[in-house]
């Protein structure tokens, strides 16, 4: 899959793609992290002078839509981003060695590129039963991932199922499903949660750390900033109706029809961290709510087990019961009115029998 | 701020001792203690109106008001209720950091509600005491110049615990919208730590609410039955600091 000493721009260049072209792409590229003017040019100076960087993709438990956006990112087309801006050179879905052939070139980029390739992780290992719910090419995957991310200069995690757990964590987890940040421990690992996340948002990752040789800046939970530091609302185009108040009550209500809010249909837009609302999708041609439906959360930890995608308060399932808080609430409120009243009620009856036994004591 | 000179200092002096008040034509005795400092009581109904601007607030926030006709340029409500809630929230928190600041200045009093003596057995004895008088098991309440004991452990868990939860968990939701570069997640961000989807945090807030909602109503109950049954003065005394003892 090519030699790491080559540059992106040389294989481009190779593959016909003209330098107008190239710029353009730096130019958006540069855009769409947030670099301001000068981020073009060093983009392209990256690109044009460093190495490639050497990738190894990893699948675990997972369903490949992280792969399946990523082939379909609009601009870096996808043969550039995939082939060659990075020196993707082990993939267990798209490459078209198999087998034996396939592991000889895992070991080959280890040996060859030790503490310089990005591991990028697509999936999470089962920890349950020694792993064996997920085998790799005949070992469990968490001992794959764990021995190819000893020589990793850093690993990526793509999508939910690697940052948080994803639907195979879901209560009860019967696999246990792991996220990579609880496997591994000494590397640094940038989460790209989405389910999957924006193509956009994953080669503007993978450019990011090409031309920088640096994983971008972090949040808290270690995710990039320049993607996921705004939730889907701070920037969602229906705002302006939620701070009017005008809420879809129904779905096929007149509210519905003018584009109102979606919060009281459960939409996750206020809790959910991610680019929908500014890169949106295929293409920047829509994301869910402009399509009339409420976000699900799905960049979000455990969004699975947070209740129905269409209830605005979160269900709670702890002491065997299912309510939302406000229901826990009232019941709460309710019984304690009720024992205030009661114990109002005794006391005035006590007070009133003890004066009445005082009359009687003074008379 | 009160007729000082009519009234004893808040020196606690021997109840016994104070005399019929010299204008009193019958001399009735109405002993009394200065225990809530003007600072403490501006805190509480500041504090008291604030919790209840935020609870209204913070419902329909959670639940909103049905829709609105017209342009949304024509309209803010939800606008307008966040901003009650968010300024009320920050009154809350400086008033609640005056109120701890106002501990390490004030009398003994106002240092009751943040901490427990909970080392004391003493102090486990009355609380039991306390409570055997709330399920009538007791004939007569003691009286008390600050909060009874198991008023106090209600005023250290209900007030104090609860609306500092609330304080930490409403400014890190409040950071959600400030930004991720502002005061508010630098110092409340840690937050995402324990709960890193928002959704939790939000469910906590709402929890918390409920709670405070159930330490409000008992709040007010136990200070009106207790100016009832205890024969000494509650309600009054958070407006005028003294505590009145009848009988």
């Amino acid at each position: 899959m090519g030699a790491a000493t080559e540059t992106f721009y040389s294989v481009i260049r190779r593959q016909g793609i003209t330098r107008r072209s190239f710029h353009k792409f730096c130019s958006l590229t540069a855009t769409s992290l947030g670099l301001g003017p000068l981020g073009a040019s060093r983009i392209a100076n990256a690109l044009e002078t460093k190495p490639r960087v050497p990738v190894i993709w990893m699948h675990g438990l997972e369903c490949t839509c992280c792969s399946e956006s990523f082939i379909r990112s609009a601009h870096p087309l996808v043969k550039d981003a995939v082939l060659s801006m990075i020196s993707l050179d082990y993939d267990g879905t798209i490459m078209a060695a198999a087998g034996h052939q396939a592991e000889a070139i895992l070991e080959e980029t280890r040996a060859k590129h030790k503490g310089q390739y990005i591991l990028a992780v697509e999936g999470n290992p089962p920890l349950n039963e020694g792993g064996m719910f997920c085998i790799d090419g005949g070992k469990p995957f968490v001992e794959k991932l764990k021995m190819v991310a000893e020589d990793a200069m850093a690993i990526i995690a793509w999508g939910a199922c690697a940052s948080w757990g994803c639907v195979q964590a879901a209560k009860p987890n019967p696999t246990q499903a792991t996220p990579i940040d609880k496997v591994i421990a000494n590397k640094p690992i940038i989460k790209v949660p989405g389910c999957p996340p924006i193509a956009e948002v994953m080669t503007g990752v993978i450019t990011f750390i090409t031309t920088f040789g640096k994983l971008p800046e972090l949040d808290r939970q270690g995710r990039p900033k320049m993607f996921y530091a705004q939730r889907i609302h701070d920037k969602c185009y229906r705002r302006s109706h939620f701070d009017a108040g005008q809420f879809v009550e129904e779905w096929d209500d007149e509210a519905a029809r003018k584009g109102y809010c979606l919060y009281k249909m459960g939409c996750k837009g206020p809790t959910t961290y991610n680019a929908c609302s500014t890169v949106r999708w295929n293409g920047g041609v829509s994301f869910p709510i402009q399509s009339g439906h409420g976000c699900i959360g799905c960049s979000e930890d455990g969004f699975w087990d947070k209740g129905s995608f269409y209830d605005r308060l979160t269900n709670i399932k702890q002491f065997g019961i299912e309510k939302n808080a406000d229901q826990i609430g009232m019941m709460a409120a309710g019984a304690v009115g009720a024992a205030v009243a009661a114990h109002a009620a005794v006391t005035a009856v006590k007070r009133l029998a003890g004066k009445r036994e005082d009359a009687h004591h003074t008379s | 701020m009160m007729d000082v000179a009519a009234r004893p200092a808040e020196a606690e002096p021997d109840l016994s001792a104070i005399a019929a008040d010299a204008a009193g034509e019958h001399g009735v005795c109405r002993p009394a203690v200065y225990v809530y400092e003007a600072p403490v009581r501006i805190c509480h109904w500041v504090n008291a109106f604030s919790i209840i601007v935020l609870m209204v607030t913070g419902y329909l926030i959670g639940t909103p008001l049905p829709s609105v006709e017209g342009e949304a340029s024509a309209n803010f409500v939800m606008g307008y209720i966040r901003f009650a809630h968010f300024a009320a929230g920050q009154v809350l928190a400086v008033f609640f950091l005056a109120r701890i600041l106002w501990a390490f200045v004030g009398n003994h009093h106002s240092r009751q509600i943040f901490y427990l003596p909970v080392h004391r057995k003493h102090f486990w004895k009355e609380v039991l005491h306390e409570i055997r008088w709330y399920a009538f098991l007791e004939r007569e309440p003691k009286m008390y110049i600050g909060h009874n004991p198991l008023a106090r452990t209600a005023m250290f868990t209900g007030f104090t615990l609860f609306v500092a939860f609330m304080i930490v968990t409403g400014f890190a939701l409040y950071s959600e919208g400030a930004g991720i570069d502002s005061w508010q997640h630098k110092l409340f961000g840690w937050v995402f730590a324990i709960w890193p989807n928002s959704q939790d945090v939000h469910t906590w807030h709402h929890l918390g609410m409920w709670a405070l909602v159930v330490f409000v109503m008992v709040h007010i109950y136990a200070a009106v039955r207790e100016d009832i049954m205890s024969r000494h003065s509650i309600v009054s005394s958070m407006i005028s600091g003294e505590r009145q003892f009848r009988d």
